[in-house]
Order: structure tokens, then C-alpha cells, then sequence
């Protein structure tokens, strides 16, 4: 037998200013509104163990019972080992497709399942409607603020991306209609509406019973696309289920988005999107191209975990954890927000969305936060448009109570100095202390308690 | 040879360094060295300690790595860096401090006035504000004092803008300075040993500024490297940094940028430990002097263990 050197771990060579320039004019036009930021590179340190993160938007994976996940593993290396190893369909498994109709039907929702098609992660299915339907140009409508994520899927298909103002009920669907009316005068071509109704990342507001009929109204009427994005439904810690909008529509017109991230795991990479048939058709493909089947193997732990009846009662322990660490969030903001800053008070999900006074740019802000070793998401990463720089997005799932409450401190504190400069800058006298009493910040919420 | 890359820690160039020290890294390696990269952090001294390195590459950017901190550290562990000495990281860091020597030195740096925080806040300097926006004009550019890769500069184009900017700049450090915006080219002069290496000019996309993505986003900004200018330019440009890296104590290497505007050349700042990464300025210039990426690092390593041979 011939010896095969080991190869030795190589880092490519420097690249010159030649293959930059040579790389720079292979870069397809899309690349260009593809952006990095300063934000994304002060982000490098907040791996680091000292800092807070209450930026990222994790689930908390440690709450899954490993030995569970062992038994779970175990069962398929045993039962199916040659099949959880091969390739699978295109659309996902049918077994995939039954707990995927488990979980829409704890919402009340009933798809056909020839009408699911399972994804890498809900991120592929916003990827793969974009793909779909979108040329250069093309104007999707979103929330102002919306999920960071969407916004560089629809960057990168080069959207016209319009986003409506959102209040406490969700995107305010009368803007729509104006903005619907602008458009058409334009004669620009609308794709589709893109929604996150419910527990909406970044701002934790729910839209309202009225706004959601409102909207699936409007897109019957005008036979608009929307596409809801529902990662956070099951995760609810207050106040009355909302029927979602494919519930609403009966999913002629919204196409729906949902995922085992936040429900399961993100790690498993498991989404799926309802759509109907001639949209199917074109998804499928897509998938095809991008990446022929989504992973067999966490299809096959999905099976296995769903056959032991415990998915729900797993996300009853979530709810409990989130919902005591969303009012952990909540009180600690209380206690050292200065009194101009305003915040939502979501009843699911997993994100508080708080806004500053207007002299406060929060991307610097986080700067100074992270050397007070702690971070969040500054509210510009919400917007296409450059607003938001007076926002930030604060996360309650991913760490514990005590942190929170640290770092919320932490974060008042940073803000509680900026305000007294500001104060001292234009000789205006500023309170840095924070309120005694909370403001009552347009709060249509219900108080956890009450629910 | 035993090199350490002394990288990362905890400024908000953190990012940026990785990126150096990585590769820096790869260029060692290639280099026959053996390498021990290090996240700087709490064990620092500690591991110097145990691993006796012959040189340490420093590929820190901004306030720890970049402001004679580590610089200092080393100098007391007698073991031997790459780049300028801790006195003369500590000027380059702080702009306040740079623009005090360059100024001393008669060289040409934009107008300016500095502040710290406590100036505000106690002894309502804001009261002097007008007076000193008289002085700069509009737009004025606000920096804080002690930041790379043009991390929270702002530009206010009217007195009404510039309480935020800064309260902007001062999230970045406790002291900031106003200076009056030059309109010109963005050149950088990175010096090498005592020589200057090609003039780099960063050319922007219509209506961009020189920005931090301006800086790492590849494809984003054009760079000449050699700069078009003519030989006087070039002699006038090239004469203001060597005078700001002498100035200023630097050795090793260091980056000093400026702005050509009609009236000649304007010094902004120097950069004792210049980026090292893909886009960053000092191995395009390097590379445009015919030293490939290795030869570069091997240089600096040349420099840092012998610098009487510089």
C-alpha cells in the first residue's frame, strides 16, 4: 500500500492587489448591494466570554434534553442508517410533511401536503420565493423595521424593497393601501408583501386581528402575494392566539413560511413553505438547483423525535423559560432605561424592540456598550433605508435571567451618559436618572399576568 | 525562528486583526518560521512566559494592541516586536497627542480643537462651541481621538448637527477633536524601515466617504497604488509623512494618511500598526515596491530583531 502524504493545513496565500482587482471585476452586479458593515465586524467581539450578547437570536439549545437526542439518534442509526444517509425528495419526506402538518395545526392551519415543500431552514424558503418571482427591480413590500435576514435575501435577487411603518397592531395596513396606490401609479410591480405578523423579529409586535384581515383582504382583492413568516407562533407567553394570515386566506394568496429553528432546533437547518400549486412548481425547482433535497438525516430526527409525542409539551417548557425571561427583560428595562427610551412589550417570541432618543445614534452606542461588554443589534440592520439608528433589538431567549438583568444594566448605563452629554452639549437639563414610573409607551399589550 | 502573532483581543478592530494576524500567519508559515498565534487576552504574559518566542508580530489594530500597551509589555519581557516602540504607538494612537507633535514639527495638519468628555460635562465647554465652528467652518469632521478605521467619525455640515456628532464620536473614547474638513485625494504613505513605500490613493464611489466599509469591502473602493501625481506632488506628499513617522518615533513601519488638496498636503493621522488584511493599504503599497506579501512580513521580522540594519 503507497503512503499518501498527509497534507499539511494551509492557509491560501496572500491575495494581491492584482487578485483583487481581477476578483472585483468577476463580481456579479448583485454583489454590489451585498454589504458588509462596521456592525458586523464590531460583532467579532462580542464572542468573546466576557460580553453579554443579548444581540444574537438564539433559542436556548441547552434546554433540550440530551438523552433524548441520544435515543433519538440511536434509533435511527439502527432502524434506517442506509436511508437517513441517502439522498431523499425534493419536497422532503412525506413523514417530514405529517409533523410539519402536527405544528401548523396547532395553529389551526390545514394545508393540503402536496402544497409543503421542506427547506433548509425558513431562511431557504424566503431565498427560494425570491427566486421564484423576483427580477431586478421588482418592489417587495415589507415591515419597517423587518427581519434582518429577509433584507439581504431580497438585497441579494436586487428588490426595490419598500418598507411600511409598523405601530403596536403590526404593519399599518392603511400605509399599505397608499403605498399599493403610489406604486401602481408608478407603474411599478409589486411582488409580493412580506410579513412577520406574529412576535415580529426585530420589533415583538403582533399584528392585529383587524390589520389581519385587513391585509388578507387587500391581497384577495388586488391578488397580492404575501408571504408570512412565522417562525415564533407556538411561542406565545400572553394575551389571545391570532389566527394566522394562511388561516385567514385560506392560502390562495399567502404563501406561508414556518421552521423547527426556534420550536426545535436551528441546528437541524429544518423549514418548510406552504404555496400553492404553480408556485410549487417553480420553488421545486429552485430547490433542485440550490441544493436538491434538504438534509435526510435531521428529516429523520424530526420523525423520531415528533413519533414521541412530546414536541408539545417541549415547547410548554419554552414558553415557561422565554415567558419568565421576557418579564425578567422587561422589569430590568424598567429599572435602568432612562425615561425618553420607549420599548414593545411582546406577548411571544423573542425579541424586545427599544427605542431612544433621537440624538443617540445606536450603532455607536454599541461601541461604547461593547466596552462596557455588552451587545445588542443596533436598529439600522432593521432597514434598507438607513432609518432605525435610533432603535436596537434586545434578545431574551438565549441567555439566562441574571444576565439579562446585567445586561440591561449594563446597556442603561451607556445610555444614561450619552443623555447626560447631550444635555450638557446643548445646555438642555436632562434627567440621566431612569423613570420611577415605567411611561406607558403605547402598550396595547396584556401584562404576562393577566393572560 | 519562534514567532508569535499577537492578535485579536478585545478593541473593535478585533475584526480587522484576525483578519491581519491570519494572515500574517499563512505568511510565516510559508516562510519556514514556527508560528504561535495568540488571542491576546488575560493569559498574555503568562503564555510569553512559557513559550520564550524570538519575536513577537504584533498585529493588533486600535486601543490595547495598537497603543503601546502590549508594545510596553513586551519591551519589559525583553522580547522583541514587530513596528514602532510603545512611545511611539502611544502618539500615533491618539490623534490629540499626533496632531500636538506634527503641529510642533511645523508640518501641515488640518485645524482642530480637542475635547474630553469631562470638558462638557463639568466645564460647560459647550458655551465655546460657536466660537471654535467660527474657527473650522462647515462641514467639520469630529473624530474620536483614540479609533482606527475611520470608526465613529462623523461630519456635521451645520452647528445644529454637531452635539450628535458628538455624542457619536465620544461612544468610541473620552476624548474627541474637530477639525476642519480638507476636500482633496485620499492618499497613504506607508514607510517602511525609513523608507517610504509607493503612494497608495483610496478613489471612492461617487458619493462615498473613506468609511470603515469604504476600507474592508473589497470591490467597494478603487486603489492606485503608485497614486498618479506628478513628481512635485509626489516629493511634497512624501516629504510630510516622512516628517510625521520621524516626528513621531516610529520605527519599524507605520502608515501616515493625508489629504492632497490644492494647497498641498494635509496630514490626518499616523497608524502604527497599519492593516495587514486583503484590502488594507501597506502590502498594496509593498506590493507595488515589487515585495511580494512574505517578503514583506519578512522584512518587518528583519526590522523588528535588527533595527540598526533598518
Amino acid at each position: 500500500m503507497s503512503e499518501v502524504p498527509e497534507p499539511t493545513h494551509r492557509r491560501r496565500a496572500h491575495t494581491s492587489t492584482r487578485d483583487l482587482e481581477r476578483y472585483a471585476g468577476l463580481f456579479a452586479e448583485r454583489t454590489g448591494v451585498m454589504r458588509s458593515s462596521a456592525m458586523r465586524d464590531l460583532m467579532a467581539i462580542t464572542a468573546r466570554p466576557e460580553v453579554i450578547s443579548l444581540a444574537g437570536g438564539l433559542p436556548d439549545t441547552s434546554t433540550f434534553p440530551p438523552q433524548s437526542f441520544a435515543a433519538q439518534m440511536t434509533r435511527i442509526a439502527q432502524e434506517s442508517a442506509a436511508e437517513a444517509l441517502q439522498y431523499g425528495p425534493t419536497e422532503g419526506f412525506e413523514e417530514t410533511k405529517d409533523c410539519i402538518l402536527e405544528v401548523m395545526g396547532a395553529e389551526g392551519m390545514l394545508p393540503d401536503p402536496d402544497d409543503i415543500i421542506v427547506t433548509t431552514g425558513g431562511q431557504q424558503a424566503i431565498d427560494l420565493i425570491c427566486k421564484a418571482v423576483i427580477d431586478p427591480g421588482d418592489v417587495i413590500v415589507c415591515e419597517a423595521p423587518t427581519y434582518p435576514g429577509a433584507l439581504s435575501v431580497f438585497s441579494s435577487y436586487q428588490a426595490d424593497v419598500v418598507q411600511v411603518e409598523c405601530d403596536e397592531d403590526g404593519m399599518r395596513v392603511e400605509a399599505l393601501e397608499a403605498l399599493l396606490a403610489d406604486l401602481r401609479s408608478e407603474g411599478r410591480r409589486l411582488k409580493f408583501i412580506y410579513s412577520v405578523p406574529s412576535f415580529q423579529n426585530p420589533a415583538g409586535v403582533t399584528m392585529s386581528l383587524q390589520r389581519r384581515h385587513q391585509l388578507v383582504e387587500l391581497a384577495r382583492a388586488e391578488e397580492l402575494l404575501v408571504v408570512e413568516d412565522s417562525p415564533y407562533g407556538l411561542l406565545r407567553y400572553g394575551g389571545e392566539p391570532m389566527p394566522p394570515l394562511y388561516q385567514l386566506d385560506g392560502g390562495d394568496f399567502v404563501v406561508y413560511v414556518g421552521t423547527f429553528s426556534k420550536i426545535l432546533s436551528p441546528g437541524i437547518r429544518l423549514g418548510w413553505m406552504v404555496a400553492p400549486p404553480p408556485i410549487m412548481e417553480k420553488v421545486v425547482l429552485g430547490k433542485q438547483a440550490a441544493d436538491l433535497c434538504t438534509s435526510t438525516l435531521t428529516q429523520y430526527f424530526v420523525r423520531e423525535y415528533f413519533a414521541e409525542r412530546r414536541w408539545q409539551r417541549y415547547i410548554d417548557d419554552l414558553v415557561e423559560i422565554y415567558r419568565g425571561r421576557r418579564d425578567t427583560m422587561l422589569e430590568a428595562l424598567r429599572t435602568h432605561f432612562p425615561a425618553e427610551a420607549t420599548w414593545t412589550e411582546p406577548e411571544g417570541g423573542l425579541f424586545i424592540w427599544a427605542t431612544l432618543p433621537d440624538y443617540i445614534d445606536t450603532s455607536d452606542l454599541l461601541a461604547k456598550a461593547l466596552r462596557a461588554d455588552v451587545a445588542f443589534v443596533p436598529g439600522q440592520a432593521a432597514y434598507l433605508d438607513g432609518r432605525g439608528g435610533q432603535s436596537m433589538r434586545l434578545n431574551f431567549s438565549g441567555v439566562g435571567d441574571e444576565e439579562i438583568r446585567e445586561g440591561v444594566r449594563r446597556i442603561g448605563k451607556v445610555i444614561a451618559e450619552q443623555v447626560e452629554l447631550y444635555g450638557a452639549l446643548t445646555g438642555e437639563q436632562r434627567a440621566p436618572e431612569p423613570a420611577a414610573e415605567p411611561e406607558p409607551n403605547v402598550l396595547p399589550f396584556r401584562k404576562a399576568e393577566e393572560a | 525562528m519562534k514567532v508569535a502573532v499577537l492578535k485579536g483581543g478585545r478593541s473593535l478592530e478585533r475584526g480587522v486583526s484576525l483578519r491581519s494576524g491570519a494572515r500574517v500567519e499563512d505568511a510565516l508559515e510559508r516562510l519556514g518560521h514556527e508560528v504561535l498565534p495568540i488571542d491576546v487576552g488575560r493569559d498574555l504574559v503568562k503564555r510569553l512566559i512559557a513559550e520564550r518566542p524570538d519575536v513577537a508580530f504584533v498585529a493588533m489594530h486600535g486601543v490595547g494592541g495598537e497603543d503601546g500597551t502590549v508594545q510596553e509589555l513586551l519591551e519589559i519581557l525583553g522580547i522583541p516586536f514587530t513596528g514602532p516602540g510603545a512611545a511611539a504607538c502611544a502618539r500615533c494612537m491618539d490623534k490629540v497627542q499626533a496632531k500636538y507633535s506634527i503641529e510642533e514639527a511645523a508640518l501641515p495638519t488640518p485645524a482642530w480643537f480637542a475635547f474630553n468628555q469631562t470638558a462638557f460635562r463639568e466645564l460647560g465647554a459647550a458655551d465655546a462651541l460657536g466660537r471654535l465652528e467660527e474657527t473650522l467652518g462647515f462641514p467639520l469632521v469630529v473624530k474620536p481621538s483614540r479609533g482606527g478605521s475611520s470608526l465613529g467619525v462623523k461630519f456635521a455640515a451645520a452647528p445644529s448637527e454637531v452635539p450628535q456628532a458628538l455624542v457619536s464620536a465620544f461612544s468610541y473614547d473620552e476624548r474627541v477633536l474637530l477639525e476642519r474638513y480638507v476636500e482633496g485625494r485620499e492618499l497613504a504613505v506607508s514607510v517602511l524601515g525609513d523608507e517610504p513605500l509607493p503612494v497608495v490613493e483610496a478613489i471612492l464611489l461617487e458619493g462615498d466617504r473613506y468609511d470603515f466599509e469604504a476600507r474592508y469591502e473589497i470591490g467597494r473602493t478603487r486603489f492606485a497604488c503608485p497614486a498618479e501625481l506628478s513628481a512635485e506632488e509626489e516629493r511634497a506628499v512624501t516629504e510630510a509623512a516622512l516628517g510625521t513617522y520621524r516626528t513621531l518615533g516610529c520605527t519599524g513601519f507605520a502608515r501616515i494618511d493625508l489629504i492632497l488638496a490644492a494647497d498641498g498636503p494635509w496630514l490626518l493621522e499616523a497608524n502604527a500598526i497599519p492593516g495587514l488584511t486583503d484590502t488594507s493599504l501597506l502590502p498594496q503599497a509593498a506590493e507595488a515596491a515589487g515585495l511580494s506579501f512574505e517578503q514583506l512580513v519578512e522584512r518587518i521580522l528583519d526590522l523588528a530583531l535588527r533595527p540598526a540594519a533598518a
